[in-house]
């Protein structure tokens, strides 16, 4: 699972299993490259997902997310493994 | 040793010092406030303090704060203050916060008067905040144990994690006596369950939370099994002239005093009467009455109450005994010739 | 922000083993909650100040009750309203701790009003995190103290009316009144910039508790989805337009740079220097020698009463440690209170060679009064055969009893013309002494350092007292 990821470029991972679905980040995010996932996730929500690319990493949704682990931003230019 | 004339309220915050406190919160209030005054002007001098709240319910939770601390704390008041801070005592005793509350007891009920009364027996012994809870309560009756039972308390206090109070009245409080004060305590007692603001605090909650029914029972059945090894292990009482005794008169606190020159009195003139002073009025010395039920034709329950101790020695002898009551209220103090009369009339039957 | 990642806080316990639902990686907040963004602030200004071994929380009551589910941290959760009491004490045994009071508007702004205060004009050196959704949330959305006016609760069903329930308090304002306060500042969650102060804020009110500058309080605009009944980005939209101009955002005290930063020393526990500092007695050889008295003046029970500026609370301090000094057990007891202010005293001591009883006499074998009222109040209880002592320049009549024995002396008169008009009750304690032989008069010299404050007056009334024996001497011829 811990992919080593040296990054060209930002991008953001939602646990699901911990995302409430708010949708606070997909409504703040400036790129709008966050959406709502059909599936359902463990807690009953529908959660949130990311488009695969137009992260620009300005932490604006992380800042937005009330669950402390739904939500990593990795920034352009991060090195080291995906947190766990 | 030498000997300190002193009044019992400032006994015991040397006591409470020497025992290793430096920490207390308090409201002034008469007849107790001899003991913030001198919290105030001791501790700063031996590296405490001393803060006087904005009220006796910020006082006891300002203790729920330090209690839940590697130290030892305290707080002092009065009836109508002890009524407020029972939130803070169920909290602390739901907590397992060891502390000292002291209370120099006044007579009442509501702003009452400032004269001695024991009508807090009930609020303390019963439980007079929210839930199952047991604290332990030592009953003094002179300056001398004003220190010694404030030392002691604090000792339990920690040993068991439970608040400990310190039941006095207002005789005891302001009077005065030659006290000889122990040697200090060099270290605290370890608190490995304590917030020590170091980096084992993760490991450690002070809480009195519990949402699952189940869980807060095993945590009642937690309490009720340390209050149950407290009864094996802490009683205290003193028996005096109860040996050959025909009636027994039970008493504690300055009422003990007062009672203490009745039986001088009435032994002089021959009678058998004896008295059983509860030391600790919880754990309360119920077997010791029963056993001293075996001889003892009869107890006279002596207290500045409505009958509140009364309730727990018939609950020991459950029948077995006739058991009198001779109080008074509103501050009236029973002389030792007053309890005297009583005592004949029971003996004459 | 030079990190690179934004992830979970290691402020943060990775799983929440304290909550006993079964779901230990999520929070119990509902979804949108603003509790949660704070939480994620705090945790993070934690970890990069690098103080989360040495921070304690206090969760208050409300929906931040179970705020120790979350932070890695010291927690103690305490009861409704009286965190401010609580992280008090606390802070008080740990200067050096970084401690939180992390609290709604209910437990703050109503139960809690009197503790935040105080807390805030002793300027304690903590950091209040304030969150005010104006609602109840954990009981169910009832009337808060910040619901505005006009909103809908539970307990304000046609909406709060100022008539009925007043107007919602500002906290931030009220605090910022105070004098103690460094830093007091309202922010909101509400979109990135806005969210962005508030970063900014817990960060200052943390740093100002690292800096021992004092205290520090954010109130925290933030939503209840739950109890508003919106969802969340609605909630954000009717905090924007409703809650803010109620309570307007902005700093409204700002010492920070005024004070100068300080070290948070530790408390160290020590006895040095320790019975010094209580006062107290060291050990002497005590070299007073007592002569028997008379067996009807052995195991004297005493009663001393006079107006209040006569000194009769002294004259029954001084003869109980005299009789300290002497070996006797002894007791003093005092009227206190209101008949004390009221302008009569009395006190009651007792001398014996074995343990006391009674503290207070109702019989007393001596009885000493130094006005006319208290002779007429107190010369019934005398015991037959026992003393009455008293000032004939006060008292103008001789007692009527005629089974006890009953000794004049003009102690005022003697005083007064030793020049000092208050030592009648030294003059009287010589007198007993003189009459009983109950004590030396080295044990009262001995007792006087000790009860006299003013050391110049220690030989005045040595005089007195021995005026007082030479006046019984004298009577006896
Ligand atoms: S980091 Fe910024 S751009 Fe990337 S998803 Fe979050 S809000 Fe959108
Ligand atoms: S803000 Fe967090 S909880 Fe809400 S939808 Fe986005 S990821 Fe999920
Ligand atoms: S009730 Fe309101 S304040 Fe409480 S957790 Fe839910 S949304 Fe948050």
């Amino acid at each position: 699972m811990a992919e080593p990821i040296g990054l060209e470029r930002a991008k953001i991972v939602v646990r699901e299993d911990e995302c409430k679905g708010c949708g606070l980040c997909i409504e703040a995010c400036p790129e709008q490259v966050l959406f709502v996932h059909k599936h359902l996730n463990r807690l009953g929500y529908h959660p949130t997902g990311y488009k695969g690319e137009g992260c620009t990493g300005c932490g604006i949704c992380f800042y937005q997310c009330p669950e402390p682990g739904a939500i990593t931003v990795y920034k352009k230019g991060y090195v080291g493994e995906e947190v766990v | 040793m030498a000997k300190q004339l002193i009044k019992g309220n400032e006994a015991v915050v040397k006591g409470a010092i020497l025992a290793g406190c430096r920490f207390y919160f308090g409201y002034p209030i008469t007849p107790a406030s001899e003991v913030a005054e001198a919290a105030a002007y001791y501790l700063p001098k031996v590296g405490g303090t001393f803060i006087q709240a904005e009220s006796e319910v910020a006082a006891i939770n300002m203790v729920y704060g330090a209690a839940s601390a590697d130290v030892r704390a305290m707080t002092a008041s009065s009836s109508p203050g002890i009524s407020l801070k029972m939130e803070g005592l169920s909290y602390c005793a739901g907590a397992e916060l060891p502390f000292v509350l002291v209370d120099i007891m006044r007579a009442g009920p509501g702003l009452g008067n400032i004269a001695p009364e024991q009508g807090d027996y009930n609020q303390i012994i019963k439980g007079g905040g929210h839930g199952n809870y047991k604290v332990v309560c030592l009953a003094p009756n002179s300056a001398q144990e004003m220190c010694d039972l404030t030392i002691l308390a604090f000792d339990l206090a920690d040993k068991y994690r439970i608040p400990a109070v310190l039941l006095a009245d207002g005789f005891i409080g302001q009077m005065e006596e030659p006290v000889e004060f122990p040697p200090a305590r060099t270290s605290l007692p370890d608190k490995p369950w304590a917030i020590h603001s170091d980096a084992d605090d993760e490991k450690r909650l002070i809480t009195s939370i519990n949402l699952e029914p189940e869980l807060l029972e095993k945590h009642n059945l937690h309490l009720q099994e340390k209050y149950a090894e407290i009864t094996r292990n802490e009683i205290r009482f003193e028996d005096y002239q109860t040996a050959d005794a025909e009636l027994v008169i039970i008493a504690y606190g300055v009422v003990s005093r007062i009672v203490q020159t009745t039986i001088d009195d009435m032994r002089a003139a021959g009678r058998k009467v004896g008295m059983m002073r509860p030391i600790s009025l919880w754990p309360f010395p119920s077997a010791h009455i029963v056993e001293l039920g075996d001889q003892v034709k009869q107890f006279l329950v002596v207290e500045l109450s409505d009958g509140q101790m009364v309730d727990d020695v018939r609950l020991a002898l459950n029948g077995k005994r006739p058991v009198h009551l001779h109080n008074r209220m509103g501050g009236m103090v029973p002389s030792p010739e007053e309890v005297q009369e009583r005592a004949l009339k029971i003996l004459e039957g | 922000m030079a990190e690179k990642v934004l992830a979970k806080a290691e402020s943060f316990f990775d799983i929440y083993d304290r909550n006993p639902s079964p779901s230990k990686d999520v929070t119990h907040y509902c979804p949108g909650c603003g509790h949660g963004v704070l939480h994620k602030l705090i945790a993070e200004a934690i970890d990069d100040f690098g103080i989360r071994e040495r921070t304690v929380l206090f969760s208050p009551v409300g929906c931040s009750v179970f705020a120790y589910y979350y932070f890695r941290t010291g927690n103690i959760q305490c009861a409704h309203g009286r965190a401010p009491a609580a992280a008090t004490g606390f802070k008080r045994t740990h200067p050096e701790s970084i401690v939180i009071s992390y609290q709604g508007d209910g437990d703050l702004a109503a139960i809690g009003t009197a503790e935040i205060i105080q807390a805030a004009n002793r300027g304690e050196n903590f950091t209040v995190f304030f969150v005010n959704n104006a609602i109840y949330g954990m009981t169910g959305g009832q009337l808060a103290p910040t619901t505005l006016v006009g909103q809908k609760t539970t307990t304000s069903p046609y909406g709060r009316n100022p008539a009925n329930e007043g107007y919602p308090i500002k906290v931030a304002e009220m605090i910022s009144t105070l004098d103690a306060p460094v830093y007091v500042e309202r922010v909101a969650i509400t979109d990135a910039k806005n969210t962005a102060r508030v970063r900014r804020a817990v960060r200052k009110g943390l740093q100002n508790q690292i800096d021992n500058k004092g205290f520090s309080l954010i109130e925290v605009l933030s939503v209840c989805p739950s109890n508003w009944k919106m969802d969340p980005i609605q909630s954000k939209q009717w905090l924007s337009d409703n809650m803010i101009q109620q309570f307007p955002l902005g700093i409204f005290r700002d010492r920070t740079g005024e004070v100068p930063a300080a070290e948070n020393k530790r408390h160290i526990f020590h006895v040095d220097g320790l019975r010094e500092a209580l006062e107290l007695p060291v050990e002497t050889e005590s070299t007073i020698k007592v002569a028997a008295p008379a067996p009807e003046f052995q195991d004297p029970r005493i009663k001393l009463a006079g107006f209040g500026g006569q000194g009769v609370l002294m004259l029954g301090l001084m003869l109980a440690e005299a009789g300290m000094h002497a070996g006797y057990h002894v007791s003093w007891i005092p009227s206190y209170g209101p008949e004390m202010r009221g302008g009569t005293a009395n006190c009651h001591v007792n001398l014996s060679h074995r343990r006391i009883g009674s503290p207070t006499v109702s019989r007393p074998t001596l009885l000493v009064a130094m006005n006319l009222p208290s002779l007429e109040r107190f010369e019934n209880e005398v015991v037959p055969g026992g003393l009455i002592i008293y000032d004939t320049a006060m008292v103008t009549r001789a007692p009527k009893r005629t089974d006890v024995k009953a000794l004049g002396i003009p102690a005022s008169t003697i005083a007064d013309e030793l020049g000092n008009t208050r030592g009648a009750n030294m003059v009287i304690l010589g007198a007993y002494i003189g009459y009983t032989s109950i004590l030396p008069k080295e044990a009262i010299f001995a007792a006087m350092p000790s009860l006299i404050k003013r050391k110049n007056l220690i030989p005045l009334n040595e005089q007195a007292v021995e005026k007082g024996m030479e006046f019984v001497r004298n009577l006896r011829g």
